[in-house]
């Protein structure tokens, strides 16, 4: 078992002194889906910011493969191997989908077209679209343009922030499952979501956030069928810190 | 009514070459800059001094190319003008917006704006003096085009025009075939999503401002030529490019492109049923009108 990702007790906020994450730590064990799941608020998004370098991390490390990228310069964390798929927003609408993908394919210099290739072939529909803007796509579609273009500087790991959020439960499904099928190929998922029930169902090892805290982490498959995690989500209840 | 209409277009072939810079520093920066206008002027008065000195040092320069007042001298003092002019917006950000954008918020911005206008606009006074100052003094006839409808155009006029299509082609062709462009394009869309995809923000806010520095430049030379310049053009100039950018949608620049010929033309065909005196409450006009049915502009969208 080897953690490609690890965030040892992560302290970070929007405004300083305001911390949203207040000692966070986790996990993500390479070609594996590691799901964050908690209550509106919990900090799950601020935590995949913070590893993403877009929220400032004030206190703990974030290590990639044992090498420490606390704070990476957001612009740069391509480079390290890891790729950021944000919540909404996560296409250049005003770009066709053939410039959205030439624009992060735009440093890998004589291998682009091949990735190009490689990735129309992972996603037919975008291929016979090519040429339409990028805001034209289908709730669906968008979700898998923005995962070819995280795909597209083959990353080690992939951070999603809610990629199923605003999808239909078949699109959702299938994005998830998209997902599911990266890790076959080495690649380490890091996951927000707020599907629980899918969520639980597709990945590997699961973390529940709440109040900026670890609550209970674990294999997914045992939470999956676990009361206390329905409670939390039914209820609403706070559970004492793990 | 075809003469204010042509006049229109040429007035506004200089708006949309202001607007553009305009739009897209707006949209990036999340501030109306207030003091963008002022960059025609650097622009307009750095081509007056490098005119005055390429035209001293090798006098050949000084003459006139073909039926336009517009000299060789003056041609190259036009390119050295944009670099400068470019290099001034990069200066201006780093010395004063850059900041204020650290420690204050959008409308300490706007504010600092309007300083950095009162500031240069007060500089130029100073060094160039308030008098109105000409690119040439030889009087250059304008060409009858027309005699029914009666049509007038200026040689310069329509060089300005041309040069100003040739310009915003040749910012197409790199928007839109380059991936360069589409990270400009990607950046004034959203800018956090550019970040993570790669681009150098820090990177792009300086080249935003070189390439809007640059065209200001040229749309003040432009200007200058078919017009006088002075301390005040700038002053002059911002709200009808300002309008441009509105209409247009904020953050699109072929929508500043649009609204600068729309702009440029509304205030000239103004002048059929207005007396000249109330043109330039055209522009205004225009903003009102813009802003209460589509806020957004004709291309502009809600901002990621």
């Amino acid at each position: 078992m080897t953690e490609a990702l690890t965030a040892k007790n992560i302290v970070a906020g929007y405004v300083p002194d305001l911390p949203i994450l207040r000692d966070v730590s986790l996990s993500a064990e390479t070609a594996k889906v590691t799901v964050i799941i908690g209550p509106n608020g919990a900090g799950k998004s601020t935590l995949i910011k913070a590893i993403a370098g877009l929220v400032p991390v004030a206190s703990g490390t974030v290590l990639l493969n044992g090498a420490d990228i606390t704070n990476p310069a957001p612009d740069r964390m391509g480079d390290h191997g890891v790729a950021y798929v944000p919540q909404s927003d996560n296409i250049f609408r005003s770009l066709t989908i053939r410039q959205n993908l030439d624009l992060v394919l735009r440093k890998a210099g004589a291998d682009g077209p091949a990735r190009l290739e490689a990735l129309y072939r992972q996603f037919p529909p975008l291929a016979q679209k090519q040429r339409d803007k990028a805001g034209s796509l289908s709730g669906g579609q968008r979700q898998f343009l923005a995962v070819a273009m995280a795909l597209a500087i083959k990353p080690r790991v992939i951070l999603m922030d809610e990629p199923s959020a605003g999808l239909s439960p078949k699109a959702a499904q299938e994005v998830l499952e998209h997902a599911r099928a990266l890790t076959e190929a080495g690649v380490t998922i890091l996951l927000v979501e707020q599907n629980v029930k899918q969520a639980l169902r597709l990945a590997d090892h699961c973390y529940i956030l709440a109040d900026g805290r670890n609550q209970i982490d674990g294999p997914a498959a045992d939470l999956l069928n676990d009361p206390v995690v329905g409670q939390i989500y039914l209820g609403g209840k706070r559970m004492a810190p793990a | 009514m075809i003469q204010n209409l042509v006049d229109g277009v040429l007035v506004g072939s200089i708006l949309s070459l202001g607007a553009i810079g305009l739009t897209m520093a707006m949209h990036m920066l999340r501030f109306a800059n207030f003091s963008h206008a002022e960059l025609l002027s650097i622009g307009a008065y750095s081509a007056l001094v490098f005119d005055g000195l390429f035209s001293a040092l090798y006098p050949p320069l000084a003459n006139a190319i073909g039926p336009l007042s517009l000299t060789w001298a003056l041609s190259l003092a036009t390119i050295l003008a944009m670099a400068i002019t470019g290099a001034s917006a990069v200066v201006i950000d780093r010395l004063v917006f850059a900041r204020v954008r650290a420690k204050g918020g959008e409308l300490s911005m706007v504010f600092a704006s309007f300083g950095v206008a009162m500031i240069i606009r007060n500089v130029l006074g100073l060094i160039f003096g308030l008098q109105s100052q000409l690119y040439s003094k030889d009087i250059v006839f304008a060409i009858v085009i027309s005699r029914d409808p009666f049509l007038l155009i200026k040689p310069d006029q329509v060089f300005s025009l041309i040069a100003a299509l040739i310009i915003m082609a040749i910012l197409h062709g790199v928007l839109s075939r380059t991936t360069f462009g589409y990270a400009l394009r990607a950046v004034a869309e959203n800018p956090s999503l550019a970040q993570v995809s790669g681009i150098n923000l820090k990177r792009m806010i300086t080249l935003i401002w070189i390439i809007g520095g640059g065209l200001a430049a040229a749309a003040g030379v432009f200007y200058g030529l078919s017009n006088q310049i002075n301390p005040v053009l700038g002053r002059d100039l911002v709200l009808p490019i300002f309008a441009a950018t509105i209409v247009g949608g904020i953050g699109s620049i072929y929508g500043a492109v649009l609204g600068g010929f729309l702009v440029g033309i509304a205030s000239n065909l103004a002048l059929v049923i207005l007396p000249s005196g109330y043109s330039p409450s055209v522009p205004f006009l225009i903003i009102l009108i813009v802003l209460m049915i589509r806020p957004t502009g004709l291309f502009g969208e809600e901002r990621a």
